[in-house]
């Protein structure tokens, strides 16, 4: 016999909305796995039409991303014999590895200023957002719509002042200014987010840390923080995904020291114009960060853990 | 322990003014029950003396040291709260400890340890230690709560409401054990409530509060036999205290628009007749409400007397409690 309950959703129900999160999730990764699956094509591959979806992999991508090439004679290619694997796959081209390429540090560009500026944000958005919440401020208000105006247009649009100021302050090319840059556009979004993170954590909490002894920057940190956590997480991982991802300020004002991944990318040339399957395995390792952190913190991201403990 | 002073405090809010010129001696030791409506200011003086609120004006000393300008950690009080009383991200053990582990108190472990457990006894909470605050029901949630009061040893305990979402069992359990505790510690409490029989069994004192104003502070038999107003008279006793027209048996007493009758004032057998409209049989006790030219009078009776609704039953008043036309009493 079934049961029948107006609340638990019925088989066909859960059946259809199953459906329907199975071909979104396929529709949105089918760009990521075509990426990835070119990382492991060959350049001739990579170009021919029709699209090929059944290939021989090879790693020849991995190993242009990560090295310079140079073309060698006969003579000198014949006296010395290929040592390791990645020269065997160069030599097919009739030539040597020169040396490794600058994705590496590009790479770690991208972290040091997209996980610095992440941090920034947060820390700066955190505790602007408890003092928006907590404390009576003048113009409170304003001030908000202030900083949420920031967000109103387009960041590139105020690239030339930004582009004029940096060169001025001697901060272009610098880690410091993209830092600084990326937290300024984040901090707008960090701080509204967060103060409707802190604005359901009822005040009681923070006046029953009082009473127990503790001053107000200890109640905010042993018992504000905890309950933010899935606020911080969520808004971290949006804070990291612009960071990371941000292209048209990298290109405008780094070229070197401090350029990261995004505008080092698509420069990769490799024989016969852009090397495809490099570009393609650059993006795919370019991935994994946000991936990771985002896994990391998704159980963050299902809320709940905080709430429960309130009577209401 | 300490006594709690207030001097001419007043606290307002906007154009509301939620505690007005109060002046109020809590003595050392004494278990004092703040009664009133919602909005006579029960929580805002306990917030004012707690720390929670700045002063408009006036001084609050504990044990002689005016707190005016300290923070509540600097105060030594404790606070059970009437609801978001635990911390949802410790556990029952951390939620106890999380007093005593304070920068100011600085308790170390072993007795630290030793307070949780001896304070989780009296609790019944021994076995929920471990337990998140979140997997509690309401009842062991506020118990944790009062327990987190507890295992310190403050100046003064200020508890709003902390029974009122317990079962009637519990409160009672509850009840006898804060006062044996209050009894045993020498304990200053200011306790706020809705519930009359809390205020008579564990007060040693009774503050009523009207409109931010303190309107009557003695023992719990004074207000109940002595109250200065009808609204004081109205705060306690159950059934409520019936209030009449003055001359409804007959002349009225000299300058009393109103008088009032506790229940166990209404004598029975002699005087005017009342209608009896509804009989309430309560096992211990039974509840007689009458009717007399247009108003309800609620007298008690034997248990085992046999009044039946529809019948007629004379009363006369003794020891009336005599109002003048504002409410104050007079006599």
């Amino acid at each position: 016999m079934s049961s029948f309950s107006a609340t638990a959703p019925s088989a066909r129900s859960k059946w259809f909305a199953g459906t329907l999160v199975i071909l979104y999730a396929l529709i949105t990764m089918i760009p990521l796995a075509w990426i990835m699956l070119t990382g492991f094509k060959s350049p001739a591959d990579a170009i021919s039409y029709p699209p090929k979806v059944f290939f021989e992999p090879t790693l020849e991508g991995y190993v242009n991303l990560f090295t310079t090439r140079t073309r060698q004679t006969d003579d000198f290619l014949a006296a010395n014999p290929p040592q390791t694997w990645y020269e065997e796959i160069v030599r097919q081209y009739d030539m040597v590895i020169a040396g490794p390429s600058k994705f590496g540090e590009r790479f770690l560009n991208s972290v040091i200023i997209g996980f610095g500026s992440t941090f920034l944000s947060i820390f700066l958005g955190t505790l602007a957002a408890y003092a928006f919440s907590r404390f009576k401020i003048p113009l409170a208000d304003d001030l908000l719509f202030f900083i949420l105006s920031t967000r109103m247009m387009p960041p590139i649009a105020v690239a030339i002042p930004i582009f004029l100021m940096y060169r001025q302050l001697g901060l272009s090319d610098t880690h410091l200014g993209m830092i600084l840059l990326y937290t300024a556009v984040n901090i707008s979004l960090a701080v509204w987010l967060l103060k409707g993170f802190i604005d359901e954590i009822p005040r009681e909490y923070e006046e029953a840390a009082l009473i127990d002894g503790y001053t107000r920057f200890q109640a905010f940190y042993k018992v504000v923080l905890p309950q933010a956590a899935t606020g911080i997480a969520s808004t971290a991982i949006f804070c990291l995904i612009f960071a990371w991802n941000e292209y048209a300020f990298a290109v405008l004002l780094t070229s070197g020291t401090a350029q990261t991944a995004p505008p080092f990318i698509p420069t990769i040339i490799g024989v016969g114009g852009l090397d495809w399957p490099a570009v393609a395995a650059g993006a795919t390792i370019f991935l994994l960060p946000v991936m990771i952190f985002t896994v990391a913190l998704r159980k963050h991201l299902l809320r709940g853990i905080t709430f429960g403990a309130v009577r209401k | 322990m300490a006594d709690v002073k207030l001097t001419n405090v007043s606290k307002s809010f906007g154009d509301t003014a939620a505690v007005h010129a109060m002046d109020m001696t809590i003595p050392d030791g004494a278990f004092v029950v703040l009664l009133g409506p919602t909005g006579a200011g029960k929580t805002t003086t306990l917030r004012l003396i707690a720390g929670l609120e700045t002063l408009d004006q006036g001084e609050i000393s504990i044990g002689g040291r005016v707190v005016n300008t300290e923070t509540p950690a600097q105060r030594d009080i404790a606070m059970v709260f009437q609801q978001y009383s635990l911390y949802p991200h410790l556990t029952v053990r951390q939620n106890l400890e999380f007093p005593l582990k304070s920068p100011i108190l600085n308790t170390p472990k072993d007795e630290i340890a030793r307070k949780v457990e001896e304070v989780a006894e009296v609790l019944q909470i021994t076995r929920k230690l471990d337990n998140k605050a979140t997997e509690l029901s309401g009842g062991e949630m506020q118990r944790v709560s009062i327990g987190r009061a507890l295992v310190r040893e403050p100046q003064v305990y200020l508890m709003d409401e902390p029974l009122s979402s317990l079962d009637a069992k519990l409160r009672t359990d509850l009840r006898v054990e804060l006062k044996r505790i209050q009894m045993t510690l020498g304990a200053t409490i200011l306790y706020v409530t809705h519930d009359q029989i809390e205020a008579m069994t564990m007060a040693t004192h009774v503050g009523v509060l009207n409109d931010g104003k303190l309107v009557q502070f003695g023992t719990p038999r004074e207000i109940y036999e002595n109250p200065n107003s009808v609204y004081v008279a109205s705060r306690l006793g159950q059934p409520r205290i019936n209030i009449l027209p003055a001359d409804i048996f007959g002349t009225a007493p000299k300058n009393a628009h109103h008088i009032g009758l506790r229940p166990e004032h209404v004598q029975q057998g002699e005087g005017r007749a009342a209608r009896i409209d509804r009989v309430e049989r309560l096992g211990d006790h039974t509840r007689l409400h009458l009717h007399l030219d247009g108003h309800d009078i609620i007298t008690l009776a034997d248990p085992h007397a046999g009044y039946t609704a529809g019948n007629e039953l004379q009363i006369a008043p003794r020891d009336p409690l005599c109002f003048d036309a504002r409410g104050d009493r007079i006599y």
